[in-house]
C-alpha cells in the first residue's frame, strides 16, 4: 500500500510538472495551431538561466530568496526568447505550407540546445537544493515540500490561465484570434500583438518549468527539454490539445501512468514486461485514447475542415 | 534558354564529376609513384581513432594522447625493421562514438594503407569497424571498448586491452558476493549494450552464488528520473544496489535513493567511476562503490612515472583511459618488432604471442584476442575523491603490489 | 536536351555509372558515403509518398527502415543460424514493413494534422523499444547489443563486400554495394514517378488537398491512404535490409527519433512531393554533413589559430540554422515541386 501510495505521488509529481510544459504548448496551438517543437528547449534554457544567476547567490541570500530572483531572470530572459523565436521564426510563415512551420521550430530546437552547448558545456550541472527539505510521512510515503510546491504551482497556474483566456480582455482577444484570425482583426483585435502575448506567457511558464524541473531532480543539461517536451507534448494530445484543462489532465494522467506503469508492469506479467516498457505503455495509451477520441480527452470535436 | 532550370542541378553534377576525374586522376598517378623508395627511414602507419568532438572528444582526445606518447616513446627508442630506421606516423581520425562513422573512419584507414590501428573507444563503433579491418586485415587493438562481441565475431584482427564486460561484470560480482557478503540485491541497468551487457554478467555471477535478484529495473541513459522504478527496489528491501550505466543516471540516482529513504548503497562500473559523479550525487556520493578495468596505476611498476610524464607531455592530467591506449599501441609496437615487417599480415599473426609488462597490466591475449585474466579494481566514494578498496583478477605482480 | 529525353536518360546513367570512380579518387571512404547517401535518398522517396504525395505528416519513419533491417539481419546471421539469400529477404523486408506501415495506419486514419503526428512518432519510439528489449524473456533481437556478423548482400553468387576481379580491374566491394543501391534507388524512383501519376496518385494528391472533397468525389479515402502507408513503409523497408547488409551490423540505436526526422528534412528542404527534389535534399543532408567535417576544423584553425567551437556543435548549428532560413525563404523547400510552380504562374511552361 505504501508502495502504491509513493508511486501515485512520483506520477503526480512529474505530471504536474508534463503539465506545466504542456499548458505552454497547448496555448500557442490553441490560437496557431502550431506545434512549438521548441518550447521544450525554452524550458531547458529557464533551467540553464536560473542556475547561472542562482549559483554565485547560495549561500549569500536566503535559499527561497536566491530561487524567486532566479526564476525572475530566468522568466524575463525566456519572455525575450519566446517573443523572438516567433518574430523571426513563425510570424512570416504564417501563410505557409503547414509543415514550414514545424521545420523551422525542429531548427529552433536545434539551435537553441546547440547554443546552451556552447554557453553552458556539454555537462551535467548539478542544481544546488535552495528549499529547505521538509520531508513528509505519508502513510509511509516520503513526500517532501518541493513536491507538493510543484503540484500546488501547476493547479494554481492553470487556474489562473483559466481565468487569463476566459475573463480577461485579453483572453477574450485570444480566443477570438483562435476561432478565426482574419475576422478576429477586422473586430478591432491587433493579432500580431494576441499572438506574441501568448508566446510570451508561455514561455514565462517555460521558465516556471525549468526551475521546477532542475530544482526536484537536481540536475540540469543541454538536451534536458527535448525529451521533456516530448512527454510534455503527448500530454496536451491525449488531453485536447488546445485545451487548457485537457493539458491538465493529460499531463497528470501521463505521468501516473508512467510511474504505475514502471512499478507495476513486471508484476502483472510475471517479468515478461518490465520497466524498459514505461514509454511503451505511455504512448499505446495515447493512441489507444485518439482512437476512440480523435481530438483527446477533452478536446472539442473539430468539424473536418479543410 | 539552353539550361532550363529543371536542368540546373544535373549539369552542377555533371561539372562536378568532369573536373573530379580531371583533378583526380593526377592524384593518383603521383601516389603510384610514391612507394618506389626502398632506402632511408621506413614510415609505419598507425591508425588511432576515437571521439574527437561531440559528447565524448574529451576521454576521446585522452585515448589520442595515449597512443600518441606510445609512438613517440617508439620512435625515441629508434626500432629497426628489416634493418632499416622505423618511424612511426600516427593518422588519428574521429569516429563520433556513432556506429556509420565508425565504418567510414575504417575505411579511410584501410584507404591510406595503415599497418595497425588503435581503437576504437566506443563498443558501438568498434564492432561494425572490426568487420572492415577483417577483411582488410589489419590489426585492431581497442583500449576501452569492453562489449564481449568485439571479440567473440571470430576476426583473427580483433584485440582489446581492457577486461570486457563479461570479466568486470564478473569481478563487480564477486566483490559483492565475498566482500560485502549481500543476500539481496536489485539490478537496473540502462537498456544501452554497455549497461545492459555488465549489469547481465553480474547477475548471472551473483545468482549463481546463491545471492536473490530481489528487483530486475531498467531506464534509459537520458533519463533523470529514477523514482518510479526506485520506489519498487524499495519494496523488495536489497542489500545492495547494482547500476549497469554512466555517471549522468548514477549520480542523480543515488541522490533519489537517498531521498526516498532507500539505505542501501549503489554498486556501478566503469561507466559510474567518473568524479563527475561527485557533484550530481552531492551529499549521498559517500559509501558509493564503482569500478575500473585494471589496477590503479599508482600501484602498477611504472604507473606514477607514466601519470608525471602524460602530464609534462599534453599538460594535462589523465582523463580516463590514455593508459589503456598507451598499452594498445605498444602491444602492436611490439607485434611490429617480433615481425620485423610492417605488413598487417605479419602483425596479425604475431599479436597473440603478445607477452608485455604495460602500465595498466601484464598484457597477454586469450583465443578470441581479449586480454587474458584483466584486472578490475573496485573503488568507494568518499566525500571527495574514491579510493581503491580491492583488485580482483589480474596477474601475479599486480596482486603482489596490493 | 529538352527534345531527346532518351539522350537526357543516357547522359543520367552515364553519370551514375562513373560517379563513383570520380569521387573514389579522393578515397574509397568517399564511396562509403555516397553508399549511405543513397540510402538516405531511398528513404526519402519512401517517406515522400507519405508526406509530400498524400500529406499525412509521419515522424516515425525510421521505424520501418529498422524493420526491414532487424528482417535482414534476422533471417541471414547467426543469431537464428538461417541464411537467407538476398532476393528472399529483400521482398519481405518490403512486405514486413509495408505491414508495419498498414498497422500503423489503421489506427490513425482517423487522425489529422498535429495529432497523426504525434501517433507516428509514438509508434517510431513503440518500435525502437520493442527492438531494444525484445531479448528476453526470449531472445530475438539480441537487445542493445544488437546484430552483429550478418552476412553481406551476394548477388549471383558474388558477395559485395569483397573486391571483384573484372578483367584484371579490381572493382573494390565499395562500389558494387554503389551500383547496387543505385539500381534499387532507380526503381524507386521510377515506381513513385508511375505512381505519382497513376489514378492512385492523383487520389492522394486529392486527399492531401481536401480530403472532404477527396471523398465526395468518391475515392475510398480508407484504404488509399492505408496504401500510402504501406507503400512509403515499404521502400524503408527495403533500404533497411540493404543497410544491414551492407553494415554488417544493427543495433536499435540507429534508429532513434533523430534520423526520422533528418529524413523528414530532406523531404521538406529538398521539396515535397517533387521526386527530383527529395532526391536532391536526400543527397545535400547526408553528404553536406561530410564535407563539414573535413573543412570546419582546418578553416578555423587557418581563421582563428585554434578550434573555437567544437564541429560537432558547429555543424548542429549551422544545420538548425539552414532548417529555419531555408523554411523562411523558400518554404516550398529548395526544388518544389513544378506543378505548383505552374499553379502559381498560371500557364503551362
Amino acid at each position: 500500500m505504501e508502495t502504491f501510495i509513493q508511486q501515485l505521488f512520483n506520477g503526480l509529481t512529474v505530471g504536474s510538472i508534463y503539465a506545466l510544459v504542456a499548458l505552454g504548448y497547448t496555448m500557442v496551438y490553441g490560437i496557431l495551431g502550431l506545434i512549438n517543437f521548441a518550447h521544450g528547449d525554452v524550458v531547458m534554457i529557464g533551467a540553464m538561466v536560473a542556475l547561472s544567476v542562482t549559483r554565485p547567490l547560495v549561500g549569500v541570500l536566503p535559499g527561497p530568496l536566491v530561487l524567486l530572483i532566479g526564476l525572475v531572470v530566468a522568466a524575463v530572459t525566456c519572455m525575450l526568447l519566446g517573443f523572438t523565436i516567433e518574430r523571426v521564426a513563425y510570424r512570416p510563415l504564417r501563410k505557409a505550407p503547414r509543415l514550414a512551420p514545424l521545420i523551422t521550430a525542429i531548427g529552433i530546437s536545434i539551435v537553441l540546445q546547440q547554443l546552451a552547448m556552447i554557453i553552458w558545456g556539454r555537462g551535467y550541472h548539478p542544481v544546488p537544493t535552495l528549499l529547505p527539505g521538509g520531508m513528509h510521512d505519508l502513510l509511509g510515503a516520503q513526500i517532501n515540500d518541493l513536491q507538493l510546491l510543484i503540484i500546488a504551482t501547476a493547479a494554481v497556474t492553470m487556474v489562473a490561465l483559466m481565468l487569463l483566456v476566459n475573463r480577461t480582455r485579453l483572453g477574450r482577444a485570444m480566443r477570438a484570434t483562435a476561432e478565426n484570425p482574419e475576422i478576429a482583426a477586422l473586430m478591432g483585435v491587433n493579432i500580431n500583438r494576441v499572438i506574441s502575448a501568448t508566446f510570451v506567457i508561455g514561455s514565462a511558464l517555460a521558465a516556471l518549468a525549468g526551475v521546477m524541473v532542475s530544482s526536484h531532480y537536481g540536475i540540469a543539461h543541454y538536451s534536458m527539454g527535448f525529451m521533456l517536451g516530448l512527454k510534455a507534448f503527448t500530454a496536451a494530445v491525449l488531453g485536447g490539445i488546445g485545451n487548457l484543462g485537457g493539458a491538465m489532465l493529460g499531463g497528470i494522467l501521463l505521468g501516473v501512468i508512467e510511474a504505475l506503469g514502471a512499478g507495476y508492469i513486471g508484476d502483472l506479467t510475471g517479468g515478461v514486461f518490465g520497466s524498459n516498457y514505461q514509454d511503451v505503455f505511455a504512448f499505446i495509451v495515447l493512441i489507444v485514447v485518439l482512437v476512440f477520441r480523435p481530438s483527446g480527452l477533452m478536446g472539442e470535436r473539430v468539424s473536418e475542415r479543410a | 534558354m539552353p539550361f532550363s532550370r529543371r536542368h540546373l542541378p544535373l549539369s552542377i553534377v555533371a561539372a562536378a564529376i568532369i573536373s573530379t576525374l580531371v583533378t583526380g586522376c593526377g592524384k593518383s598517378s603521383d601516389q603510384a609513384a610514391a612507394p618506389a623508395a626502398e632506402t632511408g627511414p621506413l614510415v609505419i602507419k598507425i591508425g588511432q581513432a576515437s571521439p574527437l568532438t561531440g559528447a565524448q572528444a574529451a576521454i576521446g582526445k585522452d585515448n589520442e594522447s595515449g597512443a600518441r606518447l606510445a609512438l613517440e616513446d617508439a620512435n625515441a627508442a629508434k626500432i629497426k625493421i628489416g634493418g632499416r630506421d622505423v618511424t612511426f606516423e600516427m593518422i588519428s581520425e574521429d569516429d563520433q562514438a556513432d556506429p556509420k562513422q565508425g565504418t567510414l573512419v575504417a575505411q579511410k584507414f584501410v584507404d591510406s594503407k595503415v599497418s595497425a590501428v588503435i581503437g576504437h573507444l566506443n563498443s558501438g563503433a568498434t564492432i561494425p569497424a572490426s568487420k572492415i579491418y577483417s577483411d582488410a586485415g589489419i590489426p585492431q587493438v581497442s583500449p576501452s571498448a569492453t562489449n564481449p562481441t568485439y571479440t567473440h565475431q571470430g576476426f583473427k584482427t580483433a584485440f582489446r586491452v581492457m577486461a570486457n564486460d563479461e570479466q568486470q561484470g564478473k569481478a563487480l560480482g564477486k566483490f559483492a558476493v565475498e566482500a560485502l557478503k549481500v543476500k539481496n540485491v536489485a539490478v537496473i541497468d540502462d537498456k544501452t549494450a554497455y549497461g545492459e551487457g555488465l549489469a547481465n554478467e553480474f547477475r548471472k555471477y551473483v545468482e549463481a552464488n546463491g545471492v536473490k535478484v530481489v528487483a530486475a529495473e531498467h531506464t534509459d541513459d537520458k533519463s533523470i528520473d529514477f523514482t518510479a522504478i526506485l520506489t519498487n527496489v524499495k519494496s523488495k528491501k536489497p542489500d545492495i544496489v547494482f547500476y549497469g550505466g554512466m555517471y549522468p543516471q548514477a549520480g542523480p540516482m543515488v541522490a533519489q535513493m537517498k531521498k526516498l529513504g532507500i539505505p542501501a548503497k549503489l554498486l556501478t562500473g566503469d561507466g559510474g567511476c567518473a568524479l563527475e559523479f561527485l557533484h550530481l550525487a552531492g551529499d549521498a556520493a559517500p559509501g558509493n562503490y564503482c569500478s575500473l578495468p585494471g589496477v590503479p596505476l599508482d600501484k602498477m611498476p611504472g604507473g606514477a612515472k607514466f601519470a608525471e610524464r602524460f602530464k609534462t607531455r599534453f599538460n594535462m592530467p589523465i582523463q580516463q583511459y590514455a593508459p589503456n591506449a598507451y598499452d594498445a599501441a605498444m602491444v602492436v609496437v611490439e607485434a611490429i618488432k617480433r615481425a620485423d615487417s610492417a605488413d598487417p599480415a605479419k602483425i596479425v599473426a604475431e599479436m597473440p604471442k603478445t607477452n608485455m609488462p604495460g602500465v595498466t597490466s601484464t598484457i597477454t591475449f586469450d583465443e578470441n584476442g581479449d586480454i587474458k585474466n584483466g584486472a578490475v579494481t573496485i573503488y568507494q566514494y568518499s566525500t571527495d575523491g574514491k579510493t581503491a578498496v580491492e583488485t580482483i583478477g589480474g596477474t601475479a605482480e599486480a596482486a603482489a603490489a596490493k | 536536351m529538352k527534345r531527346y529525353p532518351q539522350l537526357r536518360m543516357l547522359a543520367t546513367i552515364a553519370l551514375l555509372l562513373l560517379l563513383p570512380f570520380a569521387v573514389g579518387t579522393m578515397g574509397n571512404a568517399w564511396v562509403r558515403i555516397l553508399d549511405f547517401a543513397l540510402l538516405y535518398i531511398m528513404l526519402a522517396l519512401g517517406l515522400n509518398i507519405v508526406v509530400g504525395f498524400a500529406g499525412l505528416l509521419d515522424l516515425g519513419y525510421i521505424a520501418f527502415y529498422g524493420v526491414g533491417a532487424y528482417t535482414y539481419a534476422l533471417l541471414a546471421s547467426p543469431q537464428f543460424g538461417v541464411h537467407w539469400p538476398v532476393w528472399l529477404i529483400l521482398p519481405l523486408c518490403a512486405a514486413i514493413a509495408g505491414l508495419f506501415g498498414a498497422l500503423l495506419g489503421a489506427p490513425t486514419l482517423r487522425l489529422r494534422g498535429d495529432y497523426l503526428a504525434i501517433v507516428t512518432l509514438g509508434f517510431g519510439e513503440i518500435i525502437r523499444i520493442f527492438l531494444n528489449n525484445l531479448n528476453s524473456p526470449v531472445n530475438i533481437t539480441n537487445g542493445p547489443q544488437g546484430i552483429a556478423s550478418i552476412d553481406p548482400i551476394a548477388v549471383a553468387g558474388v558477395s559485395l563486400s569483397r573486391t571483384l576481379n573484372v578483367f584484371g580491374f579490381e572493382v573494390h566491394g565499395l562500389y558494387l554495394y554503389y551500383y547496387l543501391f543505385a539500381f534499387v534507388a532507380l526503381l524507386i524512383v521510377v515506381v513513385s514517378a508511375r505512381l505519382q501519376d497513376s489514378r492512385i496518385g492523383r487520389a492522394w494528391v486529392a486527399i492531401r488537398e481536401d480530403e472532404v472533397a477527396a471523398k465526395a468525389c468518391g475515392i475510398n479515402t480508407r484504404n488509399v491512404k492505408l496504401l500510402a502507408f504501406a507503400m512509403g513503409a515499404s521502400f524503408g523497408g527495403v533500404a533497411g535490409g540493404l543497410f544491414a547488409g551492407f553494415q554488417g551490423f544493427v543495433s536499435p540505436e540507429s534508429f532513434s527519433l533523430l534520423e526520422s526526422i533528418m529524413v523528414l528534412c530532406m523531404v521538406v528542404i529538398g521539396g515535397m512531393g517533387h521526386i527530383g527534389g527529395v532526391i536532391f535534399g536526400g543527397l545535400l543532408l547526408a553528404v553536406m554533413p561530410e564535407i563539414f567535417r573535413y573543412s570546419a576544423v582546418p578553416a578555423q584553425q587557418a581563421l582563428f589559430g585554434k578550434v573555437v567551437i567544437d564541429p560537432e556543435s558547429l555543424r548542429m548549428l549551422l544545420f538548425g540554422l539552414a532548417l529555419i532560413v531555408v523554411m523562411l525563404y523558400r518554404p516550398a523547400g529548395l526544388w518544389p515541386e513544378p506543378r505548383h510552380r505552374r499553379e502559381l504562374a498560371g500557364k503551362k511552361s
